[in-house]
C-alpha cells in the first residue's frame, strides 16, 4: 500500500519547511531510519528520516521548494507497486491535527469579576466581607512575635509527626534569630535538623520530602538566601501539583525574615512579597502582630500547599496581645481591619502595618480618620476587605518596604481601580521603598524606607 | 565492571549469566515497548499530534529497564525530562503516557504536563523534571522521606551527564551522604548534554568517581547491557537498604535520536550513531542472548507483535481522546486547605 511521506514538524514553532535536497531518489529502496532528505526548518537544517520502509515511488516536492508542515513530499510504495494516479506533485492542504483553541473561560477569583455593574460591586463585596467576621478568641496575653512563632512551631510539631523543621542553625544554635529556641531539646535531631549552607540543595530536598507526603518547614536564615533556591520553590514546589494533574502535592512552609533589617545593606535588605505573590501554586502570608504570627504559622503548616511565610526581623522582639486559646488559628487569605476609619484606607502588611498605625494616629490629630488594613495574606489577597473599605473611604494608600515597580501596592491599586473605580475620589497612592538597592549609610537607609511621615504627607495630598 | 567504558565493539561476555531467561524475556518486553513506543512518538511529533519539547529514550532503554526490574513497592524514582521510558518501565499504562504527549484529558497528568512532566503517585514516580539537575535534590528528599518513616525503601535519582555539572548535584551528594540517605544516584551518561560532549563540559571524565569526596561509592556500568545495569543497581539498592548511605552509578549509554525532536545533530557524525546501533544495541543484545539460550524466534516475534499492538492502541487512544475541558485550566493549582 502506498504511504505518503509528509513534511515533518521538527520544532515546536515550525510551520513550513524548505526541502534543501533529496538524499534518496525515485526508485530507491528505503529502510526505517534512512535519511530521505534535508529540510530547513525555522531553526536549523535537519535530516528527514523514513518512518516506514518501502520504495521511493515519487518525489512530490522539488529541492528548493517550501511547503507547509504535513504536506505530502513523497510517496513510498511496496515492491512492484505503482504510485496511485491520484497522487500528484501539487501540494495538497492537509488539515492540522491541532484542535481549535478552547473557549475563553473566566478565572475564578476570591473577588467578584470586574465586569459587573457598579451597584452589584457594593452588594457582592459587602456580602463577602459580612460573611467573614473574625472569630473572637477571647483572652489574650502580651507576647513577642518571636515567642508566638516558637509556640506555633512547637504546637504543630507536637500535633503532627510528619512535620519537621530544617534550616541553617535551627537546632543546636537555637535559631539564628532564636525563633526555634528550645525545639531541639523538645523534639530531637530527627525533627529539628541543622543543614549546611546549601540553600538550593536543602530546599530541593525538603520539596522532595513534601512530594513524598512529609510536611517540612524550611527556615531560611533570611529570605535573601532563598534566592539561591528560588527555582526549587517556583518550578518544583509551586508547579508540580498542576503539572501532575493533581497527583503530587507539596505541603511545605518556607519561612524566614524578609525585608529590611537595620544597616545590613543591599544584599540583606529586600522584600520578596511581590516576587512570590506573583506565582500561582504558592500561598504567601506576611504576619504583623504576634497573633498573626501564631495563627497564620499554624495555618501555613497545616495547609496542603507550599506557603511562603514572610517574617520581619525587627518585629521579632515586638510585643502584641496574642490569644491564649490553645486552638487559636487564623485563616490564610483574610485581611484584618486593625483600625476603623472613614476618610482614607491605609493598606499594608508586615512592618508596614506599624507605619500605617502610626500614620493613622498622627492623622487623627488632624481630624482625618484613617482605616488601617493589615493584609496578613498576599496570595490569595483579600480584595473584598480592601474594596469594602474603599467603598466607604473613597481613598486608598498602600504601604510596603519593597520596591514600587510591580509591587504589592501596584496590584492593590489595580484591583481597586478594576472593582471600585467609580468610588474613588483620588487616584490610589503608593508609599514604598525607594527604587534603589538598599544603602548602608544610616541617613540614606532611612530615606530609602517608608515612614509614617511620608504616609501622612501622601494622605494629605489625596484629601 | 568498575572500569568498563562504553564498549563500542560488542558486549562483555560474563554478564549473560546474571539474569535468568525469564528475566531476559521480561527485560526484552520492557525495552522493546519503550523502543516501539518512542518510535511512534517520533511519528506523532512529526505529524503535529505531539507538540513542544520532546526527548526520546531510544538507545537508552536498558537503563530504565535494568533499574525498574530491581524495585519493589514503596521505592521511589525521579528523573529528568527524558521520562517516557521510566513511565513505561514502571508499568504505567502506555495509553495514559501517549495521551499526555498529545495533550489530552486522558493523559497521566490530565494533559497539563506533557512530555517532560509525567508522574505516577501510584507507582511512586515523581517526574519528569524539566529543569536540568533540579530533580537531584528532590530525589534526595524522597530518600529522606523513606528514612524519616523508618522504611528500607530507596529513592532512585536519575540525571544526565549534562546535569552532572549543576552545583545542586554536589549539594545533593553532600546532603545524602551527611544523612546517610538511601539514594541511588544514576547518571545516564549518553555522552552529550544536548550537543556538548562530556569531554567538552566536564573536567572530570569519570563521573562515577565524583561522589568520592563525600564517601559515596561509585560504579561505571555498561548502560547498554541490561544485565550489567541490573546487577549494578541490585548492588547499589542493597547497600542503600542496609542503611549505609547513597550510591552512585554511571550508566554508559547512548541516545540514537537527537537531544529533543528539534535537534539538527551537527555535533556528531551519522557514522558514530550507526556504529553504536550496529555493535551495541541494548535490545538486539537481549534478543541475541535469548536466541543463544535456545529461545524460539517465534516467542520473540509474538512479543514484537503484542508490543506493536499495544503501541498502536495507545497511539489511537491518544489521538482520539478529547482535549481537557476548558474548566481544567484552573483546576489543580492549589489544594483546598
Amino acid at each position: 500500500m502506498a504511504t505518503e511521506v509528509l513534511m515533518p514538524a521538527l520544532s515546536p514553532t515550525m510551520t513550513e519547511g524548505k526541502l534543501v535536497r533529496w538524499v534518496k531518489k525515485e526508485g530507491d529502496k528505503v529502510a526505517i531510519g534512512d535519511v530521505l532528505a534535508e529540510v530547513e526548518t525555522d531553526k536549523a537544517t535537519m535530516d528527514v528520516e523514513a518512518v516506514n520502509e518501502g520504495i521511493l515511488g515519487r518525489l512530490l516536492v522539488q529541492a528548493g521548494q517550501s511547503v507547509p508542515v504535513n504536506t505530502p513530499i513523497a510517496v513510498l510504495v511496496a515492491q512492484g507497486e505503482k504510485v496511485p494516479d491520484h497522487v500528484s506533485s501539487t501540494p495538497s492542504s492537509t488539515p492540522s491535527p491541532t484542535l481549535s483553541p478552547s473557549d475563553k473561560i473566566t478565572q475564578p477569583q476570591n473577588a467578584p469579576a470586574s465586569t459587573v455593574s457598579a451597584h452589584s460591586v457594593v452588594d457582592s463585596f459587602q456580602q463577602i466581607a459580612a460573611e467573614d467576621v473574625e472569630k473572637d478568641w477571647g483572652e489574650t496575653e502580651e507576647m513577642t512575635v518571636r515567642d508566638a512563632l516558637d509556640e506555633a512551631l512547637a504546637t504543630e510539631l507536637e500535633r503532627d509527626p510528619d512535620v519537621f523543621l530544617m534550616g541553617e542553625e535551627v537546632a543546636r544554635y537555637q535559631g539564628a534569630y532564636k525563633v526555634s529556641h528550645g525545639l531541639l531539646q523538645k523534639f530531637g535531631e530527627k525533627r529539628i535538623i541543622d543543614t549546611p549552607i546549601t540553600e538550593q540543595g536543602f530546599t530541593g530536598m525538603a520539596v522532595g520530602a513534601a512530594f513524598a507526603g512529609l510536611k517540612p518547614i524550611v527556615e531560611f536564615m533570611t529570605m535573601n538566601f532563598a534566592m539561591q533556591a528560588i527555582d526549587q520553590i517556583v518550578n518544583s514546589a509551586a508547579k508540580t501539583l498542576y503539572m501532575s494533574g493533581g497527583q503530587i502535592g507539596c505541603p511545605i512552609v518556607f519561612r524566614g525574615p524578609n525585608g529590611a533589617a537595620a544597616r545590613v545593606a543591599a544584599q540583606h535588605s529586600q522584600c520578596y512579597a511581590s516576587w512570590y505573590a506573583h506565582v500561582p501554586g504558592l500561598k504567601v502570608v506576611a504576619p504583623w502582630s504576634s497573633a498573626d504570627a501564631k495563627g497564620l504559622l499554624r495555618a501555613a503548616i497545616r495547609d496542603p500547599n507550599p506557603v511562603i511565610f514572610l517574617e520581619n526581623e525587627i518585629l521579632y522582639g515586638h510585643k502584641f496581645p496574642c490569644p491564649v486559646d490553645k486552638d487559636f488559628i487564623l485563616p490564610i487569605g483574610k485581611a484584618k481591619v486593625e483600625r476603623v476609619g472613614k476618610d482614607v484606607t491605609l493598606v499594608g502588611f508586615s512592618i508596614a502595618v506599624t507605619i500605617a498605625m502610626e500614620a493613622a494616629e498622627a492623622l487623627a490629630k488632624e481630624g482625618i480618620e484613617a482605616e488601617v488594613i493589615n493584609l496578613r495574606s498576599l496570595r490569595p489577597i483579600d480584595t473584598a476587605t480592601i474594596i469594602q473599605s474603599v467603598l466607604k473611604t473613597n481613598r486608598v494608600v498602600t504601604i510596603e518596604e519593597g520596591w514600587p515597580f510591580a509591587g504589592i501596592g501596584a496590584e492593590i491599586a489595580a484591583q481597586v481601580m478594576e472593582h471600585a473605580f467609580d468610588w474613588l475620589d483620588a487616584p490610589p497612592a503608593r508609599v514604598a521603598g525607594a527604587d534603589v538597592p538598599m544603602p548602608y549609610a544610616a541617613n540614606l537607609e532611612k530615606l530609602a524606607l517608608p515612614c509614617s511621615e511620608e504616609v501622612v504627607k501622601t494622605v494629605k495630598n489625596l484629601m | 565492571m568498575q572500569e568498563a567504558e562504553l564498549q563500542t565493539d560488542g558486549f562483555a561476555d560474563d554478564t549473560k549469566k546474571l539474569l535468568t531467561r525469564d528475566q531476559f524475556l521480561n527485560a526484552y518486553r520492557i525495552a522493546l515497548l519503550i523502543r516501539r513506543f518512542e518510535e511512534k512518538v517520533g511519528q506523532l511529533y512529526s505529524t503535529g499530534f505531539i507538540g513542544g519539547f520532546c526527548h526520546l529514550y531510544i538507545g537508552e532503554e536498558a537503563v530504565a529497564t535494568g533499574i525498574t526490574m530491581n524495585l519493589r513497592s514503596g521505592d521511589k524514582v525521579i528523573t529528568s525530562y527524558r521520562d517516557h521510558g521510566y513511565m513505561l518501565a514502571l508499568g504505567i499504562d502506555p495509553r495514559s503516557v501517549m495521551a499526555e504527549l498529545t495533550g489530552r484529558a486522558t493523559g497521566c497528568s490530565r494533559g497539563k504536563g506533557g512530555s517532560m512532566h509525567m508522574y505516577s503517585r501510584e507507582k511512586n514516580f515523581y517526574g519528569g523534571c524539566g529543569i536540568v539537575g533540579a530533580q537531584v535534590p528532590l530525589g534526595v528528599g524522597l530518600a529522606f522521606a523513606n528514612r524519616y518513616r523508618g522504611t528500607d525503601e530507596v529513592a532512585i535519582t536519575c540525571f544526565g551527564d549534562g546535569a552532572n555539572n549543576q552545583g545542586q548535584v554536589y549539594e545533593s551528594y553532600n546532603l545524602a551522604s551527611l544523612h546517610k540517605l538511601p539514594c541511588v544516584f544514576v547518571i545516564e551518561n549518553n555522552h552529550y548534554g544536548m550537543g556538548t560532549s562530556v569531554e567538552r563540559s566536564s573536567a572530570s571524565h569519570n563521573l562515577y568517581k565524583n561522589g568520592e569526596p563525600w564517601g559515596i561509592p561509585g560504579l561505571q556500568v555498561d548502560g547498554m547491557d541490561v544485565a550489567a545495569v541490573h546487577a549494578a543497581v541490585k548492588q547499589a539498592v542493597t547497600y542503600c537498604r542496609e542503611g549505609k548511605g547513597p550510591y552512585l552509578l554511571e550508566m554508559m549509554t547512548y541516545r540514537y535520536r537527537g537531544h529533543s525532536m528539534s535537534d539538527p545533530a551537527k555535533y556528531r557524525t551519522r557514522e558514530e550513531v550507526d556504529h553504536v546501533r550496529k555493535t551495541h544495541d541494548p535490545i538486539e543484545h537481549i534478543k541475541n542472548i535469548l536466541l543463544e539460550d535456545g529461545e524460539k524466534e517465534n516467542t520473540l516475534q509474538t512479543i514484537d507483535d503484542e508490543i506493536k499492538a499495544i503501541v498502536n492502541d495507545a497511539a489511537e487512544f491518544a489521538q482520539t481522546s478529547p482535549e481537557p475541558e476548558a474548566q481544567e485550566l484552573y483546576t489543580n493549582v492549589v489544594l483546598e486547605a
